[in-house]
């Protein structure tokens, strides 16, 4: 016993090494993931991001051990993914599924409660995943985001030290995603490593301690969420500023574009600051002026799209 | 872990599914109310010395036992669809206990089409020792073993939308070429109908004139079915898994 918590101290929550894994298609092989590597701390929230056919999905099964890499290493809080599942500390919500048929939820949760060893109290797991109200309702007559709920009550009923969750919010209406991310918040605050796949950039954004972006199989960024949006670095300028050309205001310092869109420009900048003193000493009748960070999705493309490049040079 | 209640809610959602209430319990007794009643004085049907009401007996219910131990296994079809497998194997229950609970489930089922079809011979004069009543439920639970690994195989093999008519198809034709709706006794058909695991299902009458077992062709065949049904679902099964998910 003593070991074991020596161990659990020691080691991180997960390693992927050098991971490969190409499968083979009717039309040709397809390699959806081409060596990434991927560490994720104890206690740590991370996002994987990138488009379909990224290779999140194939990552996230080689975790949870659902798919055998070709090449590299996996390591689950030191174990195997099929010692970490085997021992009931993963927690996961996968892309595609549905429920079975002819339970309850509260039976359902019920049933696959009694797979574990010390699982969540099952009332409890209803509670956290918002699901208390339709525990007496039958799977089979549920709606979509209802669905979704229940399938992240199944996610937690083992009480996980991790958990994956692969696009969790889609099919959710706006209720049932806010009940989400605050279970997912209190779970972040009780020391669980939470890996979650998503296409919705702004949830990264928000609920992510640190995003990784694939693409083309590969890792292509990785690190918080600021730092992310700090390697593109753009910031756009906003301001009223009726009549002068943008072509001008294409040769301010810091400015790499500009668009005009009625009276109001968009100043896309490399340096917002000196593009800002430079705009109030060049156009002192520029007002209304906002300053907004690029949006994680503006970073996305750049960042992947580069990838693409690399790809293809 | 606690597989029994595991097991239990497996078996409550398998009472509530309505199709298989249907088919494995109310059809084949209809059937046999219709067939063995008005036959119902009938001591020795087309020549095979069983009585009508004995021979329907055991006939519709090695029909119905068919019809829900193969349904059983497809249903795993169902759960590969709707990605529940998948969602099993992130939990420590093992793949193999999986398969167990599923054929204790389809047990089950099997085990109240044969009571219910007793209750019914005995209702229309079926009479037999308690010996012979016991030494058929085994025969009948034992020539079950093929279907069970039948079952996973269609569960491996066939899509989800397909597994009603294909495990409807293959019991009908089971049915028939077994002598589940007339006695097979002589002839070509009857070199077939001995090749097939549903002749020796309904052959399971015959404790009832004394006679023991199925001799070594029945065990033969039983265990034929079984050898080769078993390697093909488990390689279909290792095949599924090594798949990308869909």
């Amino acid at each position: 016993m003593n070991a074991d918590a020596g161990i659990r101290t020691i080691a991180p929550g997960i390693v992927l090494n050098g991971l490969c894994k190409t499968y083979r298609t009717p039309t040709g092989p397809i390699e959806a993931v081409r060596s990434v590597d991927l560490r994720a701390e104890r206690g740590e929230t991370i996002a994987l991001l990138g488009p379909n056919g990224a290779g999140k999905s194939t990552t996230i099964d080689i975790l949870l051990g659902l798919q055998r890499p070709d090449a590299g290493e996996v390591a689950v809080f030191g174990r195997t993914p099929a010692q970490a599942v085997a021992e009931g500390r993963i927690g996961a919500m996968l892309q595609t599924g549905g429920l079975i048929r002819d339970l309850s939820v509260r039976e359902l949760v019920a049933m696959m409660a009694a797979l574990y060893h010390e699982p969540h109290p099952v009332d409890e797991t209803l509670r956290l995943a918002g699901v208390s109200e339709i525990a007496d309702r039958r799977t089979g007559k549920l709606s979509g985001g209802q669905t979704q709920r229940v399938r992240f009550a199944l996610a937690l009923v083992s009480d996980p030290d991790l958990l994956v969750l692969d696009e969790p919010t889609v099919g959710m209406d706006v209720e049932s995603r806010h009940a989400f991310w605050s279970a997912l918040r209190q779970l972040a605050a009780r020391g669980r490593t939470i890996v979650f796949a998503t296409h919705y950039l702004d949830e990264a954004d928000t609920y992510a301690d640190r995003a990784v972006l694939m693409a083309h199989g590969r890792v292509v960024a990785d690190g918080p969420t600021t730092e992310i949006k700090a390697m593109v670095g753009t910031r756009t300028i906003r301001s009223t500023l009726p009549l002068v050309p943008v072509a001008e205001l294409r040769e301010l310092p810091g400015v790499s574009g500009a668009e005009r869109r009625g009276d109001s420009v968009d100043l896309v900048c490399t340096d917002s600051d000196a593009a800002i003193k430079a705009l109030l000493v060049r156009h002192p009748q520029s007002r209304d002026i906002e300053i907004e960070a690029a949006g994680l999705e503006q970073a996305f493309l750049q960042l992947t799209g580069a990838g693409e490049e690399e790809i293809a040079a | 872990m606690s597989i029994l209640t595991y097991t239990r809610y497996e078996l409550t959602r398998t009472f509530r599914n309505r199709r298989l209430v249907v088919f494995s319990f109310g059809f084949p007794l209809v059937l046999y109310v219709l067939i063995a009643g008005p036959n119902r004085h009938e001591h020795d049907l087309a020549g095979s010395g069983i009585s009508a009401p004995l021979y329907f007996m055991v006939a519709l219910a090695a029909f119905g036992t068919m019809n829900s131990v193969l349904g059983s296994g497809g249903r795993i079809a169902v759960e590969r669809t709707l990605g529940w497998t998948r969602q099993l194997r992130i939990t420590p229950l093992p793949a193999r206990r999986y398969f167990q609970v599923k054929i204790v489930t389809a047990y089950a089922t099997a085990l109240l089409t044969i009571l219910m079809l007793y209750v019914a011979g005995a209702a229309l004069g079926v009479s037999l020792s308690a010996g012979s009543w016991l030494a058929m439920t085994a025969m009948i639970l034992v020539g079950l073993v093929p279907f069970a690994a039948l079952g996973v195989l269609i569960g491996h093999l066939v899509p989800a939308d397909s597994v009603s008519p294909v495990v409807g198809g293959v019991t009908a034709l089971l049915a028939l070429f077994g002598g589940v709706w007339y006695p097979i006794t002589g002839g070509a058909l009857h070199v077939i109908a001995q090749a097939l695991p549903s002749f020796w299902l309904v052959q399971a009458s015959r404790v009832g004139l004394g006679e023991g077992g199925w001799g070594v062709t029945g065990w033969l065949v039983v265990a034929g079915w079984t050898a080769l049904a078993g390697v093909a679902a488990a390689r279909a099964y290792r095949r599924d898994t090594e798949r990308p998910a869909a």
